[in-house]
C-alpha cells in the first residue's frame, strides 16, 4: 500500500472489535455459525447481518468523505426517505420503468447533495446548520410527495435490489461492496483523497496550496447525497414500499458513529472509507447480537452505547498511551 | 530616577521545546509613564507580557510589584494584583452591553440580586474617568473596533490598576482613532498607572512613549528614555544590525550571480495595489532569475503585498499583471501560472500538519496538475526523495506527520512543496523565521541556486543582513506602501534602515 502508515487512521481497532463480537456470537449465540448454500444462494445469520448492514455501509462511506472535510451531513436519513418516495411514486403514479425511476431517485440524492455543498462551501453555512435545515426540509418534501402515506410498489427489478442475488451473494452486499471499492479507487488513485484530507486538516493552507476547496467539498456532499439515495432505494425495495415518515430516521447518527468507529476523527483530516464500512457492519452486528441474546428491547440502546464507548476509548491515543505506559512500568 | 519602579521583572527566562523565548530579560516600569516594548515577531514581547500578566509561568527570574516579590499564577491572579492586560484579540463579549462588559467579574449585588442601576452607574463612572462618552447600554458588538478597544481599556482600569499592558492596540486603527486611544492612554498614565505599549509603529512610539525596551531573540538589547534614542538606533536595535558593522557585511557579499538583465520583462508586476487599510499603494515587479528583497518593519505591509500578488487577498485597486497580461488572481490561478507563496505563518496558513511529509510535499503539485491526475508511486517516491535530499529535510521517514518535524524542517517542506510545482516566481514570506542557522543557510542557498536556473523570487525578511546577502534588488515598504528601491550596487543595511525609518510625511 502506498498509504502512509504512520499517519493513517487506525482501521485495526474496529476490525478487532468486529472480530471479537463475531467470535462471541459464534461461541454463544445458537445457530449463528449456520452458513450454507440454499438454491445456490448463500444463507445464514452472518449473511443476513451483512445484507442488513448494506444501506448503512453505503451511507457511512459517503459520510466519511464529508467528515474528512471537517463537516457533517445530517440530511442523509431524509435523503434516504426522499429517494424511496421518488422511486415509489414514479413507479406507481406515472408508471415509469424501473431504470428511469431509479435514476430519478439517485438524481434526487445528487440534487440534495449539491444543495448541501453549495450551502456549506459556497455560502459558508456551518455544515451542521445547513444539513439540519435539509434534514427537516427534505423529509417534509418526501411526505408531501406521497401525501404522507406509505406507497407500496411491485416492480420486480427494483425489488431485486433488496432480495435478489448475484451468484450466491445478495444484491445489497454486492452494491455496497461496489460502492465502497469504487470510491476507494476513485479517491485514492486521484488526488481527491489527499485534497479532502488537506482541507479537513487546514482549509487555509489547502486553499493557498491551490486546492480547489469549494469543489472538493461539493464532491463530498454530492457523494453523501447519492449514497443516501442509493441506500434509500434498497431500503424501500426491502419492504416493498416507501415510508416517508419513518424510513431512515436517525440513520445519520448511526452513520456518524460508524465513521468515528472506523477511525476518522470528527475534526476532519485523515479518513478511512474501509474503516467506516467496518464500523457500519459492527453497528449492525451489535443490533443483531443484542436481539439474539434476548436483551430486553428497552435495554438495547444502553448495551449498544456501552460497546461503542469501549471501541471509542480503544481508539483514543491518550488511553492507549496510558495503558501501554502502565504496562511498561511493571 | 527618584521614584521607585512600579514593576520590576528581572532575569526572566522562558524555554519552549527547541526555542529559548526569553533569555534573562529585564523590564522596569514606572508609574505615570508609558513604556514601549519593541521587537520583531518572535522577539519575545508577547511571552514577556504574558508572564507579567500571569498567562504563562517563567522558568526563571522574578517579578517585583511595588517592591514586593510576586509570581502571578493566572490572569485572574495578576488582575487581582493590579496587573491588567488588553490583548490584541479583544476579550469583550459582543452580545452584552458596555455596562455588563465593564462589570464582568464583579457585579454589584444585594442578596444575590444584581443591582443593574449600580452596574450602569459604575460603567458611566469608569468611562467618564477616561473621558469617554459611550452609552453603557449599547451592545459591544455594535461598536466599532476602535471604541471596543477603549471599552476594554476602561474595563481594565477599574479598581486598583497598577500596570496596564496594551498589546498592539493600534494595529487596526486609523489616525484619528489612534489619537483618541492615545488620549485615553494619557488619561490612564496621569492617574499613575504604569503602561506597557506594544506596537510596531515607530511614529507612535515617539509620540506617546516615555521609555523604550527593545527585545531581540528573547534578550533585551536596549532600554532607555525615548528622547535619548534616535530613530535609526532604535531600528538597528530591533533588526539586530549594528550600523557600524555594515561595511564589513557589505564586503562579505560574495560575487554571487549578477542581477538578471534589466531588459527581461517582469513575470509578475504589481502597480499601485491598495486593499483597505492593509495596503495603501504598493508596486513590485519580479523578473526571471532575480531575488527581490522586500524590506520593512512588521506591519509595513510586506506580507499583505505578497498575499495580494499571489491572489490570496483581492486588492481593491491597482493592477496585477502576469507576463504582461492583467489578471485577477486566485491561489489556484496563480499556482497554474507558476507563482507560489510560502506564507509567513506556516503553521496556520502554510502547512497541513496532519499530512505526512510525502503528502505535504506533493500537495501543491497535485493541486496544480488537477485532481484527476494520478501520481504513480514511483514518481511520488522520486519527487519526495529528490526534495528531501536537496533541501536536507530531516524526518524519521516520509510517512511521518509534518507536524512532528522541527520548525526548520517544516519550513523546508513548505518550500519543497512549491519547488515541486516547478514555479517561475516564488513569494517567500519570512522563510527563515524560527529556523535554526543551519537550515537558514540551506534554504537561502537553495533559493539562490534556483534563481540561477531562472526562478524569480520575492524574499521577505525582518533580518536585514539576510536581505543584503541574498537579494539583487531591494524594495522598501513603510506604512503599508512601497517607498523606495535599492539596486544591486546600493544595497546596504544603513540605506535600508534610513528608508524604513524616514519620518512619516505630514
Amino acid at each position: 500500500m502506498s498509504r502512509p502508515g504512520r499517519t493513517a487512521p487506525r482501521v485495526w481497532w474496529p476490525l478487532i472489535a468486529l472480530a471479537a463480537l463475531t467470535g462471541f456470537n459464534l461461541l454463544w449465540t445458537d445457530g449463528f455459525a449456520r452458513l450454507g448454500l440454499d438454491d445456490g444462494v448463500l444463507r445464514g445469520p452472518v449473511v443476513d447481518v451483512v445484507r442488513n448492514a448494506a444501506p448503512l455501509v453505503i451511507i457511512a462511506v459517503g459520510m466519511a468523505l464529508v467528515i474528512a472535510t471537517a463537516g457533517v451531513d445530517l440530511s442523509v436519513g431524509s435523503t434516504l426517505a426522499m429517494a424511496g418516495a421518488v422511486v415509489a411514486v414514479l413507479l406507481t403514479g406515472p408508471r415509469w420503468g424501473p431504470v428511469p425511476a431509479i435514476a430519478a431517485g439517485l438524481g434526487a440524492g445528487l440534487g440534495i447533495g449539491l444543495v448541501a455543498g453549495v450551502l456549506v462551501s459556497g455560502i459558508g453555512l456551518q455544515p451542521i446548520v445547513a444539513t439540519l435545515v435539509l434534514l427537516a426540509c427534505v423529509r417534509g418534501g418526501a411526505q408531501l410527495l406521497t401525501d404522507g402515506r406509505t406507497v407500496s410498489f411491485q416492480d420486480s427489478m427494483v425489488l431485486a435490489l433488496a432480495s435478489g442475488h448475484i451468484g450466491a451473494i445478495p444484491v445489497p452486499v454486492v452494491v455496497a461492496g461496489a460502492w465502497l471499492v469504487g470510491l476507494v479507487a476513485l479517491v485514492r488513485t486521484t488526488a481527491l483523497g489527499l485534497f479532502l484530507e488537506a482541507i479537513g486538516d487546514n482549509p487555509v493552507a489547502a486553499r493557498l496550496a491551490g486546492v480547489p476547496v469549494a469543489r472538493v467539498m461539493m464532491f463530498a456532499y454530492v457523494v453523501a447525497g447519492v449514497g443516501a439515495a442509493l441506500a434509500g432505494i434498497i431500503v424501500a425495495a426491502d419492504i416493498r414500499a416507501a415510508d416517508p415518515t419513518t424510513a431512515g430516521k436517525a440513520i445519520e447518527l448511526d452513520a456518524i458513529l460508524a465513521v468515528v468507529l472506523g477511525g476518522t476523527a470528527l475534526a476532519g483530516g485523515r479518513f478511512s472509507l474501509c474503516g467506516a464500512a467496518v464500523g457500519a457492519v459492527l453497528i449492525k452486528l451489535l443490533d443483531t447480537t443484542v436481539v439474539a441474546r434476548g436483551v430486553p428491547a428497552q435495554a438495547t440502546l444502553v448495551v449498544k452505547a456501552g460497546v461503542v464507548l469501549v471501541v471509542c476509548v480503544l481508539l483514543s491515543d491518550r488511553f492507549r498511551a496510558a495503558l501501554l505506559g502502565g504496562l511498561g512500568r511493571r | 530616577m527618584t521614584q521607585a519602579p512600579t514593576l520590576r521583572a528581572s532575569g526572566i527566562v522562558k524555554v519552549y521545546p527547541g526555542v529559548k523565548a526569553l533569555d534573562e530579560a529585564d523590564l522596569v516600569l514606572h508609574g505615570g509613564e508609558v513604556h514601549a516594548l519593541m521587537g520583531e515577531n518572535g522577539a519575545g514581547k508577547s511571552t514577556l507580557v504574558g508572564i507579567i500578566a500571569g498567562a504563562q509561568r517563567p522558568d526563571a527570574g522574578e517579578i517585583h510589584l511595588d517592591g514586593l516579590p510576586v509570581s502571578p499564577s493566572s490572569p485572574g491572579h495578576a488582575r487581582g494584583l493590579g496587573i491588567r492586560a488588553v490583548h490584541q484579540e479583544l476579550t469583550l463579549l459582543p452580545h452584552l452591553s458596555v455596562a455588563e462588559n465593564l462589570a464582568i467579574g464583579g457585579y454589584p449585588s444585594r442578596a444575590g440580586v444584581i443591582g443593574w442601576r449600580a452596574v450602569r452607574r459604575r460603567a458611566r463612572e469608569a468611562l467618564a474617568e477616561l473621558g469617554l462618552s459611550i452609552d453603557p447600554r449599547r451592545p459591544v458588538g455594535e461598536l466599532p473596533i476602535a471604541i471596543r478597544q477603549l471599552v476594554a481599556i476602561a474595563r481594565e482600569m477599574q479598581g486598583e490598576a497598577r500596570v496596564l499592558i496594551l498589546d498592539e492596540p493600534t494595529s487596526s486603527l486609523d489616525r484619528t482613532e489612534t489619537e483618541r486611544l492615545f488620549e485615553v492612554v494619557r488619561a490612564a498614565r496621569d492617574r499613575g498607572v504604569a503602561i506597557v505599549f506594544i506596537t510596531h509603529f515607530l511614529d507612535q512610539v515617539y509620540e506617546i512613549a516615555d521609555r523604550v525596551t527593545v527585545l531581540r531573540g528573547g534578550r533585551v538589547v536596549g532600554a532607555g528614555r525615548t528622547a535619548d534614542l534616535p530613530r535609526l538606533r532604535l531600528i538597528s536595535l530591533m533588526l539586530g544590525r549594528d550600523v557600524a558593522e555594515r561595511e564589513s557585511r557589505l564586503a562579505g557579499r560574495n560575487g554571487e550571480s549578477e542581477p538578471a538583465e534589466e531588459a527581461s520583462a517582469p513575470v509578475v508586476c504589481a502597480r499601485g495595489l491598495r486593499r483597505g487599510r492593509a495596503l495603501r499603494g504598493a508596486s513590485l515587479e519580479v523578473r526571471r532569475g532575480e531575488v527581490v528583497g522586500l524590506a520593512g518593519l512588521l506591519g509595513s505591509g510586506r506580507t499583505e503585498l505578497a498575499r495580494a500578488m499571489f491572489g490570496a487577498d483581492r486588492p481593491d485597486a491597482g493592477q496585477l499583471a502576469v507576463d504582461g497580461r492583467r489578471r485577477r488572481l486566485t491561489p489556484r490561478r496563480s499556482s497554474r501560472l507558476g507563482i507560489g507563496l510560502c506564507p509567513e505563518d506556516r503553521k496556520s496558513q502554510g502547512l497541513c500538519l496532519g499530512l505526512s511529509v510525502a503528502e505535504g510535499l506533493t500537495l501543491a503539485m497535485r493541486a496544480k496538475r488537477g485532481w484527476w491526475r494520478p501520481l504513480r508511486r514511483g514518481e511520488r517516491q522520486e519527487i519526495v526523495g529528490r526534495l528531501t535530499r536537496d533541501l536536507a529535510i530531516r524526518a524519521v521517514d516520509s510517512r511521518a506527520a509534518v507536524g512532528t518535524l522541527s520548525g526548520g524542517n517544516q519550513q523546508k517542506v513548505l518550500l519543497g512543496a512549491w519547488i515541486a510545482t516547478n514555479p517561475r516566481v516564488l513569494l517567500l514570506d519570512e522563510p527563515t523565521r524560527g529556523v535554526d542557522i543551519g537550515a537558514k543557510d540551506e534554504i537561502l542557498r537553495r533559493v539562490r541556486s534556483m534563481c540561477d536556473h531562472g526562478l524569480g523570487v520575492v524574499f521577505i525578511s525582518a533580518e536585514l543582513e539576510e536581505i543584503v546577502r541574498a537579494c539583487d534588488r531591494v524594495v522598501v515598504m513603510r506604512d503599508r506602501e512601497t517607498v523606495g528601491e535599492l539596486r544591486s550596487g546600493e544595497i546596504d543595511e544603513h540605506r535600508i534602515m534610513r528608508m524604513i525609518g524616514a519620518e512619516r510625511r505630514a
